[in-house]
């Protein structure tokens, strides 16, 4: 690969610009679907880009007592793990645009950053609503990210790589046994949830609790990259679970096969925004118990099931 | 003891997305355990008793309309009864029968707003969003019979303003039927949604006799099994010629209030179909004195969100020498800190959410005697200090000229 060629690759397409575009796209139809299934009209399709487009312009406030370099930096950081992840990922093709063996790890590695972000931005913005915000999206963490690792573990296993386009290019030789990943399907859209800490496991930023959480003190432009890190990292973990579990359409010509992508990633939020339209949001300790009581043990079934499917392959 | 260094005060108010007036809750935290609670009330007060012992009965009328804007028709029938009681008016039947009949319509749209924000509350907003949408049919409803949505101004001293023409039944008795089923889907959706019964049972545990001894009213006192509703205890308007059940439960928890409220639901579509049948003719007012002879009268109303008091004494003019209004919320803000004993910070929006608070129609201002951070002011010693502070700032009141005011 050319410099030139990755730069290309990195800023425009699929990495920054395309996955900030996508991502806008996403938030439009996650909000459109929701408010569909919620009786409501939903907003116009350019709303997030008005909504991103507005905050860049509004005041930035920094609270005194916030330690500065980190408070500005948190954004950045979400924004730029998020992009960096997309990059790994094999998207209408069987091979991503960096592949290596291994990538499955630097994905789920560079995915955590954002969350991590939101820890450090609320821990540093000092107020207690952000601090109880920054706190239960770690302690989230440690729920929704073990299952999730499993999840994606089992898929590897019975493909026998650790590479994501590795896992891509063996289901799509053996297109049926996708089937037999279905669990882990499930666990890595209920652990999406919890790492786009949306409803029912929104309890970082519970608007009725703790205000928001632990974007409570952002403002401005950064807290737009915040929310816009939170659209690309809902792409790039639809990207994920689209790339492992469904295993489609990958040999198809780039035109049809960026159609399939799409389809594949609007299905995924699909899933998402019908999943939070369906639950009341739980209560932090119910969440933990939810995740290691129920999640957990469905992702280690999931690998029981691989082991036993490779014996028998 | 909580170890003192390890608790975090979280200020929930004044200003807070959970509350939708301001109130100020200083919770104590260990962890997400609530340690303890401190409630402050007073900073909504707008002066409405006082305003009317300044204004005549009419006027006061529907100034107590504005105390409240969900339960609005109860603040002023509870006034307008205990006029009528100390003016010796025996108001026609049929009025009678109007009153109850947008009575029961205002619990209807106090408790479906109340399940939305239950929902909103809890993080369920595909339950605020249906919930609302429903309770826009008996908002327009309330826009037919009576020309608002709010504040409907139904009432009058003697009898009700607007009669409902016979054309008008069949359009209610349609929109109750749609309720009901919808109520239905609620009462459903409350027994099998799993997240929202993980999120409401057990949650702001008060027993019965706590639920007595702090004098929690209405749905908050029901659902401890404490067996109480003014409507058929001490029956005003008719409501003592309709047929129906109070609702009680046993699960004194945020729950049990959601299963009352959705059982009301039921029985006042129930009410108001027996009010529809049995509505009489006959003329909707009497004709009432605009003097008041002197005397006093307690009136007791069974709001939606529970009793409401009214105390009147009139001195023979036409405006009242003392209005006294007990909001249901007064009384039940006693039992929110019992409530939110050994809480969930997460559950608190809930727990305050469940007993349908409505901080503005309880507000008032209290002066301990004896404490020293306690005073009070008169009137000439506001005006004195209104000067002082502007003059402080460079702001000399005695050059603006007031008109009509020939003394400045």
């Amino acid at each position: 690969m050319t410099v030139g060629s990755a730069v290309l690759s990195i800023l425009v397409f699929p990495g920054f610009l395309f996955l900030v575009a996508f991502g806008l796209a996403g938030e439009f139809v996650d909000r459109k679907l929701y408010a569909r299934l919620q009786n409501r009209q939903g907003p116009p399709w350019y709303q997030p880009l008005a909504d991103f487009l507005k905050l860049l312009g509004k005041e930035n406030v920094i609270p005194e007592d916030a330690d500065r370099p980190t408070f500005r930096l948190a954004p950045v950081f979400a924004l730029a793990a998020a992009v960096a992840a997309i990059l790994y990922i094999p998207l209408w093709s069987a091979t991503s645009v960096l592949p290596f063996e291994g990538d499955l790890i630097v994905v789920l590695y560079l995915l955590i950053i954002p969350t991590v972000a939101f820890f450090l931005g609320g821990w540093t913005s000092r107020s207690v609503f952000a601090t109880i915000g920054a706190f239960r999206a770690i302690t989230q963490v440690f729920a929704y990210e073990i299952p999730l690792f499993v999840a994606l573990l089992a898929p590897a296993l019975l493909a026998n790589t650790w590479s994501i386009s590795g896992i891509a290019a063996y289901y799509g030789a053996h297109p049926w046994l996708w089937l037999v990943n279905l669990l882990g399907f499930g666990v890595a859209l209920v652990s999406l949830l919890g790492k786009l800490e949306r409803v029912p496991f929104d309890t970082p930023e519970a608007e009725t609790e703790i205000v928001a959480g632990s974007f409570t003190e952002y403002s401005g432009r950064r807290l737009a990259f915040f929310r816009l890190a939170i659209d690309c990292e809902a792409i790039v973990g639809a990207s994920l679970v689209a790339a492992v579990f469904l295993p489609f359409g990958l040999g198809l010509s780039p035109a049809l096969g960026i159609l399939v992508y799409l389809a594949k990633v609007l299905f995924v939020l699909g899933i998402l925004a019908l999943l939070r339209t369906l639950f009341a949001r739980l209560r932090i300790d119910q969440m933990v118990h939810f995740c290691w009581s129920v999640v957990a043990p469905i992702a280690f079934l999931q690998i029981l099931i691989n082991l036993v499917v490779r014996e028998l392959i | 003891m909580p170890d003192k260094k390890r608790t975090v005060r979280v200020p929930i108010g004044p200003q807070h997305p959970a509350l939708k007036e301001p109130e100020s809750f200083m919770v104590d935290l260990q962890g997400e355990k609530i340690s303890s609670v401190a409630l402050r009330l007073g900073y909504n007060h707008r002066g409405i008793e006082k305003g009317c012992e300044e204004r005549t009965y009419m006027q006061d009328l529907f100034l107590l309309e504005r105390v409240c804007g969900i339960c609005s028709h109860s603040h002023a029938t509870a006034f307008i009864q205990a006029v009528e009681e100390i003016a010796g008016l025996e108001i026609p039947r049929r009025a009678k029968y109007i009153r109850m009949l947008i009575a029961e319509l205002e619990r209807i749209h106090s408790h479906l707003l109340w399940l939305g924000v239950a929902g909103h509350e809890i993080g369920f907003d595909t339950l605020l969003m249906y919930s609302w949408r429903d309770r826009e049919l008996v908002m327009d409803l309330f826009a037919e019979l009576t020309g608002n949505r709010v504040n409907y101004a139904m009432n009058t001293l003697g009898g009700v303003r607007r009669d409902i023409a016979p054309e008008q039944f069949p359009h209610i008795q349609k929109i109750v039927d749609a309720l009901e089923e919808r109520t239905k889907y609620y009462i459903e959706l409350a027994m099998t949604e799993e997240t929202l019964a993980q999120r409401l049972s057990g949650v702001g545990y008060l027993s019965k006799e706590d639920a007595i001894r702090l004098g929690a009213v209405g749905p908050t006192s029901r659902a401890s099994g404490a067996d109480r509703d003014t409507r058929r205890d001490d029956p005003y308007a008719a409501y003592d010629e309709l047929d129906f059940k109070v609702i009680t439960d046993d699960h004194c928890d945020v729950f049990g209030r959601t299963v009352v409220r959705l059982g009301e639901l039921m029985q006042t579509y129930s009410m108001i179909r027996q009010i529809l049948k049995q509505m009489p003719e006959g003329p909707i007012a009497v004709k009432a004195p605009l003097k008041i002879p002197a005397g006093e009268a307690v009136s007791r109303y069974e709001a939606p969100r529970g009793e409401d008091v009214h105390y009147v004494r009139a001195n023979g003019t036409d405006k009242p020498e003392r209005v006294k209004v007990r909001a249901p919320t007064l009384a039940n803000t006693q039992s929110v800190a019992k409530m939110l004993e050994d809480g969930y910070l997460a559950d608190l929006p809930i727990v305050v959410a469940a007993i349908d608070p409505c901080f503005s129609c309880t507000d008032r201002t209290i002066a301990v005697r004896g404490d020293r951070d306690s005073k009070t002011m008169g009137w000439e010693e506001l005006v004195q200090y209104g000067v002082r502070w502007y003059r402080d700032r460079g702001v000399d009141p005695s050059r603006i000229k007031v008109r009509g005011d020939e003394s400045a």
